[in-house]
């Protein structure tokens, strides 16, 4: 708990003691304004786990009801994209970790290089996805769409409510994948702030709030390829 | 024991600067980080769509004057009724007491300059705003008409839902970070000597209002979400032609839904506690029980929400738990009533257009609290399930509780937001009007429901010909008094009296800034050195210059304490 303020004079109209440039007016400390963040994006995550959670639980409902159409459509998923996007995650998580901790050391050149790698693991993850679509696409499924043919995907046409699980199949994964995205501009905003020179060992915030963000991105995909890929 | 700061009949000088003319322009406003600032431009919002909803009621209660046909067909009685609900729900209530009396009143409450994330407070205002306009949007495209529940497989069936889902959407997310921002700021931003129990038991209600926005609003995204989904790519989870369930709708919908009545009652109650304290003149009586029954009440609200869908088809094992858990509720709400009966008795009750209101809460909300314990038992809410009973249970809760608190509110908090006071008789009147408005409108609805009228019916039988009359009567009184009120504060705009930093004896923080207050709410960062309510050691902060640190102190005569 930072609200260990002093009944100091704030200045009221003034702005010009010894505050921090970075420290915003209606903070009293930097501790304080940090404390804030950091519960703030905390927060912010769990709402993005219970937003989740919403679906997962659909998800339950329906593999409890139906497990054998559960089996049969997601045994169509290719595991390797799947463990693929896992391992690539999984390294962006990492590069993450050491972002910040280059920044807690003051060396911004080497956080912008990992801030950097960590966007580009994420073009990685969406690149699989995408072509993990585009087959999809090919086999006449999709979002919207559901006339499965080809080898791989026709036998799923007579596979009672199978196109229930692949469509949650794509509102999980679309929804998570969009969360990407937002990740990725995140991170490139705070690496391209980072190149002004906004940060430092001092103040890194954003640093720290977009990692945590990043993390659970990471985290429900970790949920997310078990329960929809490693099911037989 | 009334600190009188001035003389009867000698005027305020008028404060000079404050946040109102601290930046001039309406872009100043539009683009303003002032949490006070943000918290008129949610209460303008607020009234406007209350406005807008009331209007829709209007044509409600005038189609069912009579039997058969009145002014519209029944497919556009089902848009109206539809719309009428989605506004008053997700744009109006929910944000209402919060977004602008809590906007404006936490920071100054807890001694803080602002809320802990100032631009996020601004943003979440526009995106409720872009909610709004999505809103309106539906409803000039076509129109939900599946009422405000959005009940599968009504909505996957009828086209236009994709609008006003993404509008219910939208304000979630606006209500997701309002609420992740308050809660913050009471945790990080309380002045120093400002602790948990020195709360104003407002801000234990916004704090607990603030919780179940956080971890309960998701789910209504993500509901509103699959419903998006069912329509536009046929998911199948709730539309029961493709394999779905629509009770799975209802359980999602109702786990969101019923944790937001919370989010409407407990800023009304925490408002109303705040009266009870400045109107009696006495200590709260039993602050932790208040405080802590909101949060109980925020706990419980998590676990009640099957009690919806008694007549669903959900297992009867299931009911009999939701039911006993519904009754449950009644316990932390029945210790706020004796609570605030307590802070009455003996207390030196100054009857002021908002302790009236206050009163009227407490007259109102108990009816519609116990009704819903009524309508909690299985065997009750099987007979009165979905008919004008439980309308009006949830009239009396909303409108009894919340707006009559908001209204309250609004009154007691108006000289502090415009430095200006408001004509009393004028607010008596408007009250009276309300009063007696909004019981001939909804207990009417009571008789009706318990003889059977069901909800959301455009047509009835003869014999309800009568009471449906005399609602609607009530309807206009109730409209006539929300006017009075409405102009009541639009004269005070133009003619009120400059007040001072505390025209009610008042003694949260609040009251110790001038009014309006200075664009950084104080002067210095206060220093807290009691409680909220107390009233002894209040006078004594009044000496100095209200800072609490004791500076400027100046020796007064103390007036004589009973
Ligand atoms: C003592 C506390 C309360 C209890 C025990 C309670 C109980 C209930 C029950 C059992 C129902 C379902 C009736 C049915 O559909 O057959 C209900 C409906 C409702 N209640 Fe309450 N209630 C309480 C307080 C509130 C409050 C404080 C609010 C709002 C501020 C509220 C708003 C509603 C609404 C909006 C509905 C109807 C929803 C719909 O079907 O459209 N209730 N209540
Ligand atoms: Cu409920």
């Amino acid at each position: 708990m930072s609200t260990t303020a002093t009944a100091i004079d704030t200045g009221h109209h003034d702005h010009d003691h010894d505050h921090p440039e970075y420290l915003q007016h209606h903070f009293v400390s930097a501790d304080q304004q940090f404390d804030s963040a950091k519960m703030g994006i905390w927060l912010f995550l769990v709402t993005e786990v219970l937003l989740f959670s919403g679906i997962f639980v659909a998800y339950a409902v329906f593999r409890n009801w139906y497990p054998e159409s559960f089996h049969e459509t997601f045994s169509t998923l290719n595991i390797v994209y799947g463990f693929v996007n896992t391992c690539v995650l999984l390294t962006s998580s990492y590069t993450m970790v050491m972002a910040i901790n280059s920044i807690q050391n003051n060396q911004v050149d080497k956080m912008v290089n990992y801030l950097f790698t960590t966007v580009a693991l994420g073009a990685v993850f969406m690149l699989v996805k995408t072509v993990e679509y585009k087959e999809k696409y090919d086999g006449g499924i999709f979002f919207w769409l559901w006339e499965p043919h080809g080898h791989h995907y026709e036998h799923l046409a007579n596979v009672a409510y199978a196109s229930i699980f692949m469509k949650l199949y794509f509102v999980a994964t679309g929804i998570h994948g969009l969360h990407v995205l937002i990740g990725m501009l995140l991170l490139l905003w705070v690496a391209w702030k980072g190149k002004e020179g906004r940060w430092s060992s001092d103040y890194y915030n954003y640093v720290e709030v977009s990692g945590l963000y990043w993390h659970l991105v990471d985290i429900i995909w970790i949920f997310l390829f078990p329960l929809l890929y490693l099911t037989s | 024991m009334s600190v009188t700061m001035i003389e009867p009949g000698q005027t305020m000088p008028a404060i000079e600067h404050h946040y109102l003319n601290a930046e001039k322009g309406i872009k100043s406003w539009l683009t303003t980080v002032d949490h006070k600032r943000i918290g008129i431009m949610y209460l303008i919002s607020v009234v406007l769509f209350f406005a807008v909803g009331g209007l829709l009621a209007v044509f409600v209660r005038l189609e069912l004057l009579t039997p058969g046909r009145t002014i519209m067909d029944a497919a556009m009685y089902n848009r109206v009724f539809s719309a009428h609900g989605i506004v008053m729900v997700f744009l109006f209530i929910i944000p209402s007491i919060p977004a602008s009396l809590g906007n404006f009143l936490l920071p100054i409450m807890i001694g803080a300059k602002d809320v802990a994330f100032p631009r996020l407070n601004l943003a979440s205002f526009y995106i409720y705003w872009a909610g709004g306009i999505l809103g309106i949007i539906g409803m000039l495209s076509g129109a939900v008409d599946t009422g405000w529940t959005f009940y599968a497989p009504y909505s996957t069936t009828t086209t236009t839902v994709v609008w006003m889902t993404l509008a219910v959407f939208v304000a979630g997310f606006s209500s997701i970070l309002t609420g992740l921002n308050f809660v913050v700021t009471i945790h990080k931003m309380r002045a120093p000597g400002m602790t948990w129990t020195r709360l104003p038991l407002f801000l234990w209600g916004i704090y607990a209002t603030a919780i179940i926005q956080v971890l309960a609003t998701p789910v209504i995204g993500i509901t509103m979400l699959l419903l998006m989904m069912e329509k536009l790519i046929g998911i199948g989870i709730f539309d029961p032609k493709l394999g779905g369930d629509p009770v799975l709708y209802q359980h999602f919908f109702w786990f969101y839904s019923h944790p937001a009545v919370y989010i409407m009652i407990l800023p009304a109650m925490g408002v109303i506690s705040e009266l009870m304290a400045t109107f009696s003149r006495q200590k709260i009586f039993g602050y932790k029980a208040i405080a802590l029954s909101s949060m109980a009440i925020a706990l419980v609200s998590f676990l009640v929400w099957g009690h919806h869908m008694f007549v669903a088809g959900q297992s009867e094992v299931a009911a009999i738990i939701f039911s006993a858990i519904t009754y449950l509720v009644g316990v932390p709400t029945g210790i706020k009533v004796i609570s605030w009966v307590g802070t009455m008795y003996k207390g030196s009750i100054s009857l002021r257009a908002p302790m009236i209101y206050a009163q009227m809460f407490l007259f109102l909300f108990t009816i519609g609290g116990l009704t819903g314990i009524m309508l909690g038992s299985l065997n009750v809410d099987v007979h009165l399930h979905d008919t004008y009973y439980v309308v009006a249970h949830f009239h009396y809760v909303m409108m009894g509780g919340t707006v009559i608190a908001f209204l309250g509110g609004l009154h007691y908090w108006w000289p502090k937001m415009t430095g200006k006071m408001y004509n009393e008789s004028l607010a008596k009147w408007a009250a009276g009007l309300i009063f007696i408005g909004f019981n001939v409108t909804f207990f009417t609805q009571f008789i009706l429901g318990s003889q059977g009228m069901p909800r959301r019916y455009y047509d009835y039988v003869p014999e309800y010909a009568s009471l449906h009359a005399f609602s609607t009567y009530g309807s206009w009184i109730l409209g006539l008094g929300l006017l009075v009120a409405f102009i009541c504060f639009i004269h005070s705009l133009i003619k009120g009296e400059q007040v001072g930093a505390d025209p009610w004896g008042g003694t949260t923080l609040e009251w110790l800034t001038t009014s309006p207050p200075d664009a950084h709410n104080f002067k210095r960062v206060p220093l807290v050195t009691r409680n909220p309510y107390d009233y002894d050691a209040a006078y004594d902060d009044l000496l100095g210059d209200g800072m609490g640190d004791g500076a400027s102190r100046t020796p007064v005569v103390s007036p004589s304490r009973s």
